[in-house]
């Protein structure tokens, strides 16, 4: 990986990504100019490593004034949650974890019996919105990761449930966003919303950010479930007819390690990767999330009910 | 030639051909990423039409052909079409979002689509045809470059096309493209064509347009749409995707005076950075460099840019569209809502004007209405103290206001706001001129707005847009 410490960075990185950059940035000092009390959803996945990227670099040289949110399902891979921490101690940053076991064990939620969590992610996400009075809600997610996101505002109107009604939803035009709210309600903001995953890697090169190792090639033992590379684990993999290999992959996203796959991959480093991503024939989402294959609707029934 | 033809095949084969893909595009994935790493521009454009002129099909025959849809996208949309009994794979389902619109066969609201050549990355604002959602179509054009308006080559210029080309008018976009969809269906008639472009090409020189184009296509087929067609002999120019990759997209904006809306106050209070304060914001207009006289409104202070800041050091000078923080020589107390202006031709604060609004919500807007007006960076309250004329869009002529503006209503209002702001004429693209009308209660979004009376604006009078059909030019 490049690590480019050039003053004239900027200059040389593409105008297009420059573009996406100011508009970021511009979108982040919005949040803290529009509300009392935002906080990033920070997973440490890649986009949500990119918010906060631009968010410290937006009110450089002052601190962020946003806290951090991470829902835990319990199921993370190690190597991102030791990523989580390291960051948030190198940078000085507020986190605040919420497990959803902690919902299951005080019986708030059940477990789904496939084992899965992420679904259950929702129930602790709105209730922590709710308990700490959080308005804004920043996330990583972009238009171009799935057709009912295609519709997304920069700025989308959430009601007290944390529900997504799309004819609610307040035309954005120019750039001027609109963060009103009834009491109760908050607003969950989009910064990386015209950005695609090509725009999201090479910008990544450009500015040397430094990602959880588990986006880049490795060996690791791993079996095959519905045609993705599951990582065994607690969560409950393998099953007995699961058989476990070693191969070299490297995951796209992380998330829950119960539906999160890996691909098979070379690519060690972040331009191997631009250009596995140029040649892969095959959307991220559909190649790693079990969870969206689920009905062609299931992302816009998952977003009504508060999810991400 | 078109650059996107060499992007490696992402399309054909549906799936388990990743090891095949490796090896076919190695090379040539090597070179893409080179190109499309290195620099390129960012094209802005909106697409309009009615119900059934195609316009999902050009969408999808644009993503489809510049090999932007991947292959799970692709086996999910051949699998509904198997579904409905449809012979061919219908590309429209590519854009299609929401489950509603899908079991109505219509599309709701603005969707956004990504996709990028090695010439140019590209945004389109997607936008429905029907006549209640003007709103939408206002919505995708505001920060569009390029509005393409798709017709039917067998009705032609029919009232929703000179909506959309009035829409696109009243909001200063500087390109419209008319792509004449299913040309197949009129046997590819040159005099169909030109009967369409010459008679849009005359209703645009009404409406002040200055470059209007207009490309024969079938986006069905894809002729036009991505390659140029083989079929249609009679047209030499460009197809739609080489318009978009070589549409002129200079602008202005960096030239004139400064207008910064302060967005933030930067304020570290550090033990090493006890007196640093930054004015954090995004330039709507001009260019600002150290030593830039300025002055601030509206309390109309003076004082002199010391830096011109970022994460990634100080820079010699910040240009429109860029997000900066500005330091200054004196302490001016100044905070979010207020404007950093170049001295020459700053704004005059008022708190009177006039405006060109949209109306966007169900919720009706009646002379005496008060609400928040959102201006810049700055909130303040409003009463709206007249609706004077509303815009007939077909014609856009002014007619008699009515008592209130309901849903998709444009119309010139009187406004009076509590604070004086530096209001000035609305700027295409509106980072300068642009306003919304809020709801204090619950924070919907009533109307937005143009400073200033935007018909008055278009200089009908101006001379005949020069119109490029194609068959009056050689080959692009």
């Amino acid at each position: 990986m490049t690590i480019t410490q050039n003053v004239e960075r900027n200059r040389v990185a593409s105008p297009h990504l420059r573009a996406l950059e100011s508009e970021a940035i511009h979108i982040l000092r919005e949040v803290a100019g529009q509300f009392d009390k935002p906080v990033i959803l920070f997973s440490a996945g890649k986009d949500s490593v990119l918010v906060l990227h631009l968010a410290l670099k937006a009110f450089y040289p002052a601190p962020l004034p946003f806290s951090l949110l991470h829902v835990d399902t319990g199921h993370n891979f190690p190597e991102v949650l030791a990523y989580r921490d390291r960051v948030v101690a190198e940078k000085g940053l507020r986190l605040q974890v919420a497990s959803v076991q902690d919902w299951i064990d005080d019986g708030r939620l059940t477990e789904r019996p496939d084992g899965t969590r992420n679904p259950l992610q929702t129930v602790p996400l709105v209730d922590t919105i709710a308990d700490e009075r959080f308005d804004a809600v920043i996330g990583g997610a972009r238009r171009d990761e799935e057709r009912s996101r295609a519709k997304e505002r920069i700025f989308s109107l959430r009601d007290s449930f944390g529900g997504w009604d799309p004819r609610r939803q307040r035309p954005e035009l120019w750039g001027l966003y609109n963060g009103r709210h009834a009491a109760g309600e908050h607003v969950r903001v989009f910064p990386l919303s015209n950005w695609t995953e090509l725009d999201v890697w090479n910008y990544i090169e450009s500015e040397g950010i430094d990602l959880p190792e588990i986006y880049y090639a490795h060996e690791r033992e791993v079996f095959q479930r519905q045609g993705m590379w599951l990582t065994p684990g607690d969560w409950g993999g393998p099953g007995e007819r699961e058989r476990l290999e070693r191969r070299q992959v490297r995951y796209r996203t992380v998330g829950d390690m119960s539906c999160t796959g890996a691909v098979e991959s070379d690519a060690t480093d972040v331009r191997a990767v631009i250009e596995e991503i140029i040649v892969t024939r095959i959307t991220e989402r559909g190649a790693t999330r079990a969870d969206d294959k689920l009905g062609e609707a299931a992302m816009e029934d998952r977003k009504r009910e508060g999810y991400f | 030639m078109s650059a996107a033809t060499s992007i490696p095949t992402q399309v054909n084969g549906t799936s388990g051909v990743l090891d095949q893909a490796f090896e076919d595009a190695g090379v040539q994935a090597h070179e893409l990423a080179q190109e499309l790493t290195s620099a390129r521009g960012l094209l802005r454009f909106a697409t309009a039409g009615s119900v059934d002129d195609g316009k999902s099909t050009l969408v999808g025959r644009l993503l489809h052909d510049s090999k932007s849809v991947l292959a799970d996208t692709l086996d999910a949309v051949q699998r509904t079409s198997d579904a409905r009994g449809s012979d061919t794979i219908d590309l429209s389902l590519l854009v299609d979002g929401l489950r509603a619109e899908r079991e109505q066969g219509i599309t709701i609201d603005v969707a956004y689509r990504y996709f990028a050549t090695p010439a140019r990355t590209f945004i389109l604002a997607d936008t429905p045809g029907h006549v209640q959602y003007t709103r939408n179509t206002v919505t995708g054009a505001s920060t569009a470059d390029l509005v393409v308006i798709l017709t039917d080559a067998r009705t032609g210029v029919v009232d929703q096309t000179r909506r959309h080309a009035a829409v696109a008018a009243l909001l200063g976009v500087p390109h419209l493209l008319l792509a004449v969809n299913k040309i197949d269906l009129v046997n590819f008639d040159q005099q169909v064509f030109d009967a369409i472009a010459a008679e849009f090409s005359a209703y645009a020189k009404e409406l002040g347009i200055h470059e209007v184009t207009a490309i024969p296509i079938s986006a069905l087929h894809g002729d036009n749409v991505v390659t140029r067609s083989e079929r249609i002999d009679w047209y030499t120019g460009r197809s739609v995707l080489e318009h978009l990759e070589n549409v002129d997209l200079t602008d202005d904006s960096a030239d004139g005076s400064l207008r910064f809306p302060v967005q933030y106050v930067i304020r570290p209070r550090s033990d090493e950075l006890p007196d640093y304060r930054g004015y954090a914001g995004r330039v709507a207009a001009g260019t600002v460099r150290p030593g830039d006289e300025i002055v601030a409104l509206p309390s109309g202070l003076r004082s002199t840019v010391t830096a011109v800041d970022t994460a990634d050091g100080e820079r010699s000078s910040a240009v429109a569209g860029e997000s900066v923080t500005l330091l200054l020589a004196d302490d001016l107390d100044l905070s979010r809502g207020d404007l950093i202006s170049g001295v020459v031709d700053a704004p005059t604060p008022v708190t009177e004007f006039t405006a060109t609004v949209t109306h966007l919500a169900d919720r009706p807007l009646r002379a005496g209405t008060r609400a928040l007006l959102r201006y810049g960076s700055s909130t303040t309250r409003v009463v709206v103290t007249s609706i004077d004329h509303l815009l007939e869009i077909d014609s856009l002529t002014f007619v008699e206001a009515p008592k209130a503006l309901a849903l998709n209503d444009i119309a010139q209002v009187a406004l009076r706001t509590a604070e004086a702001l530096p209001v000035e004429a609305y700027r295409p693209g509106g980072a300068v001129g642009s306003l919304l009308i809020i709801d204090p209660a619950d924070g919907t979004t009533l109307s937005a707005g143009m400073v200033g009376n935007r018909r008055a604006a278009l200089h009908p009078e101006t001379p005949a847009p020069s119109t490029t059909t194609g068959t009056q030019e050689e080959s692009a």
